[in-house]
């Protein structure tokens, strides 16, 4: 029991320590990676909620493949432009404040709201042998394409609606950069698609 | 652990997300700290999946995580079409979508 706990305060503190990184570092490479810092603790934590699919795909889904689709960015962007004007004015002082205050607020609405349920470890969830454990990848698919088929659905479709939608923003179109000499423009006419394709 | 302890972890890693998406300039920045604001969600609804024995929550979970993909998907499409254009890459700047 007392090992749970230790590994508790490990993992929060990795992960608040990686979240404090991602705002306070100044260099965008240096933030994603304290992004990784940070999934990885909340996978910890989340393995301690009998959460194992949800643990697993974190760690190979979001800090595997979106973190390096960030890094990809981040070196495609940073270094080749003038650096970021360091952020300044009241809005940098007046920010952390109402951060705070938010956090104090969500905290006092977490801890009044009455659930006598917040000060246990939740129930007993030991199932059957046999039978899929709790939040195993068995019992969680089972729930996908039964109760949840619906939104799994519609999931899978806005996945395809982003990929193409990445892939019409960020193509090499033909802009501003040669005007005029595009196999678009040889007539006369303006391509009735072209002001609000530049402008994106 | 008591769920109570997650729930706090979960806001203020909430919080500390929405000060980086105040006081950040850089919308790379911007873009990772509302992974940070999806994620404490995600905490949360974890923690209460387990407080309810229940793993519905872990589906909502693993949804926002499908929505959270698309998210930085199209967010950095739009940076790399920023970068192409050579607008500056600063959320100050962006003033192109303000009807």
């Amino acid at each position: 029991m007392w090992f749970e706990d230790v590994l508790f305060f490990i993992a929060a503190i990795g992960a608040l320590a990686g979240a404090l990184g991602v705002v306070f570092l100044q260099n965008p490479f240096y933030s994603v990676l304290s992004l990784v810092c940070h999934l990885l603790g909340l996978a910890v934590l989340f393995l301690l909620l009998n959460a194992e699919f949800i643990a697993a795909a974190q760690v190979v889904v979001y800090a595997g493949a979106v973190m390096v689709l960030y890094l990809f960015v981040v070196a495609y962007i940073g270094g080749t432009d003038e650096p970021l004007r360091p952020e300044s004015g009241s809005i940098a002082v007046l920010g952390p404040v109402f951060a705070f205050a938010l956090a104090v607020e969500l905290c006092i609405a977490f801890i009044s709201s009455g659930l006598k349920a917040l000060d246990s470890t939740g129930p007993d969830i030991s199932r059957p042998a046999g039978a899929d454990t709790f939040g195993s990848p068995g019992a969680i698919g089972e729930l996908l394409l039964t109760d949840f088929l619906l939104p799994f659905e519609a999931a899978s479709f806005l996945l395809l609606m982003a990929a193409v939608g990445a892939v019409v923003l960020a193509r090499r179109r033909r802009g501003l950069e040669d005007e005029g000499t595009g196999p678009m423009r040889s007539r006369d006419e303006p391509p009735p698609t072209e002001t609000l394709e530049v402008r994106v | 652990m008591d769920i109570t302890w997650y729930l706090v972890l979960s806001a203020f890693i909430f919080a500390i997300g929405v000060a980086g998406v105040i006081s950040r300039r850089n919308p790379l920045v911007v873009l990772l700290c509302l992974e940070l604001m999806l994620n404490a969600g995600n905490l949360a609804l974890v923690a209460f999946a387990r407080m309810h024995g229940s793993e519905a929550g872990q589906v909502f979970a693993l949804i926002v995580m499908v929505i959270a993909a698309c998210e930085v998907v199209i967010g950095l499409g739009i940076i790399v079409a920023m970068y192409r254009n050579r607008l500056p890459i600063d959320i100050d700047e962006m003033s192109e979508l303000r009807g």
